[in-house]
């Protein structure tokens, strides 16, 4: 009697333990799926529009034939522009918060004030950009004024991941290094932020995919609706590809004849964010291999 | 015997925690001072007074006063960072930086100023070598310092922290990670290293102390119960507690 029941138990369990095993494998399989889907979808419709001369061209003849040359070195400027803005900042905004400052109350402000901003709307930042950087500070639209909101935008989600990268670090490698009569600031930039620049550029990852795909921000700060010839310095306006994509869909000259141009520009903005996290996992590959953590 | 290390009615508090009560002792320039009891005991928080390496725990407070040369290190105009120099450490489980092993040991030297090439390279052989390592690595000083074994990583602390010529050196259970033919090297290194340096080890290993130890301290619930020299600790203490603790019979 007992060695039945216990076999019901037994048996029970293990329906339960495949019912959760293949309900999560299915999920994320669905994950997975979703993303080739939409891979596959932009793929094959947009290949026949990937020529050399789209990726070289000026646009032509309303939009409608040509190339997204000016709106990819656009793009490419922006990334470089809020990244160069944004990670130092972020970064040592991170060491200061989670280095610096002592649990408390003043730890906590600076944490939530972070996360607030990672909750602010991206057209807000967009907003509040044309007001401080394009009127005020009178830089008008400009690949500088696009670039620095952005890299606000962007700001939140590198600190929030370097302040993660550093809670990474054994506090026993702060502890040796301090006993060697080491500073503060020596301790963290000889051996704190190299156990954690790794995981450092995933945040910077994260951003790129972030500032190359944000229309909202750019709509008032820098981008272009048609300006085919390359910028010439940071006040220079510029075409991105986001906001090109939204142009084309939506308010060209003819919006049937430019469908394939709006797929083949979608496929290029993915692709570009792809080769972008490729190098920055190859830059995190090789400063992982220079800590010899082995 | 010179005194190296003085302590005057410390009284140590964690938040309300009483973790150090009234202890006064004196180490001894050029011995090796064990520090014993069982855990929780204050031994290692009492170690940490004398390179402030408790100062990094917030809510901590600390009256009376420690000597170290016969000058008051919790004094105001002290700067810590030159103490540490002084007073180097090495810790329970082998922490080397994920750096080259060369590295490791010239990184004392660099973070105080040092980049005289030569003298680095000079320094790190002297090091490597007073620590017992030097034959095992010298043909692989560019190597990761992970790529060696736990008693050799530990070893590499302990060069790493003789590498900015201290006159103290702390151990803070230094080979309870380790295997019982490191231990034994950890041991004879420290027999070895009291010629030049006073040596303040806390363990918990009662054999450990008897066999590396000139004095003993014996530590109980914050409080020094016993301190003298290690034979007499062993062979004839004069405390029941520590009687009780040595024998086994607690702890």
């Amino acid at each position: 009697m007992t060695h039945q029941l216990s076999n019901r138990i037994s048996n029970r369990k293990q329906w339960a333990e495949q019912i959760a095993f293949w309900t999560f494998r299915i999920l994320s399989f669905f994950v997975v799926s979703i993303l080739i889907v939409i891979l596959g979808f932009l793929i094959f419709n947009g290949i026949k529009a990937i020529s050399w001369d789209f990726l070289t061209k000026m646009p032509e003849d309303g939009m409608t034939k040509g190339g997204i040359f000016p709106a990819i070195v656009g793009t490419l400027c922006l990334v470089l522009g809020s990244i160069l803005f944004a990670f130092p900042i972020g970064v040592l905004s991170a060491v200061y918060i989670h280095e610096y400052t002592k649990d408390g109350w003043l730890k906590k402000i600076l944490q939530q004030m972070t996360n607030n901003l990672a909750g602010i709307p991206s057209i807000v930042f967009g907003l509040f950009g044309m007001a401080l950087f394009v009127n005020k500070l009178n830089f008008g639209d400009s690949i500088l004024a696009g670039s620095l909101t952005l890299g606000l935008m962007v700001l939140p989600v590198i600190i929030r991941t370097t302040e993660e990268a550093l809670k990474a670090v054994n506090d026993t490698f702060r502890h040796a290094s301090i006993a060697l009569g080491a500073s503060k600031w020596e301790t963290t930039s000889r051996v704190v932020l190299p156990i954690a620049f790794p995981n450092i550029i995933t945040g910077m990852i994260l951003s790129i995919g972030r500032v190359s795909g944000e229309t909202a921000p750019i709509l008032f700060t820098v981008a272009a609706y048609f300006l085919p010839q390359l910028p010439h310095s940071i006040f220079d306006q510029v075409m991105a590809l986001p906001y090109h994509l939204y142009v084309i869909i939506t308010s060209g000259t003819n919006i049937e004849e430019s469908r394939p141009i709006a797929y083949g520009t979608a496929l290029v903005l993915i692709v570009i964010v792809l080769i972008i996290n490729l190098m920055a996992n190859a830059l995190r590959k090789f400063f992982g291999k220079k800590v010899k953590m082995t | 015997m010179n005194p190296k290390i003085e302590t005057k009615v410390i009284n140590l508090h964690y938040g309300s925690f009483h973790a150090l009560k009234g202890i006064s002792m004196t180490i001894y320039a050029n011995t090796v001072t064990a520090l014993i009891g069982p855990s929780g005991c204050g031994k290692s928080t009492y170690l940490r007074l004398f390179n402030r390496m408790n100062d990094l725990i917030d809510n901590i407070q600390i009256s009376g006063q420690v000597l170290v040369d016969g000058e008051d290190i919790y004094a105001r105009n002290v700067r810590v960072d030159d103490l540490r120099k002084k007073v180097g450490m090495v810790f329970q489980k082998p922490n080397p930086f994920p750096k080259t092993i060369y590295e490791n040991v010239a990184y004392g030297l660099r973070v105080n100023g040092i980049s005289d090439k030569k003298f680095i390279e000079e320094r790190v052989v002297t090091s490597l070598q007073q620590a017992a390592l030097w034959e095992e690595v010298k043909d692989k000083l560019k190597k990761s310092a992970f790529e060696l074994s736990g008693g050799q990583q530990q070893r590499l602390c302990i060069a790493r922290a003789l590498a900015v010529k201290p006159s103290i050196v702390l151990m803070d259970e230094p080979a309870s990670a380790l295997d019982p033919i490191s231990t034994a090297k950890i041991e004879e290194l420290i027999y070895d290293l009291k010629n030049e340096y006073t040596i303040v080890i806390v363990t918990h290993n009662m054999q450990q102390a008897g066999r590396v130890s000139d004095h003993t301290a014996f530590f109980y619930m914050g409080s020094l119960i016993e301190f003298d020299t290690t034979k007499k600790i062993f062979t004839n203490p004069q405390n029941e507690q520590t009687q009780n603790y040595i024998t086994g019979r607690f702890g």
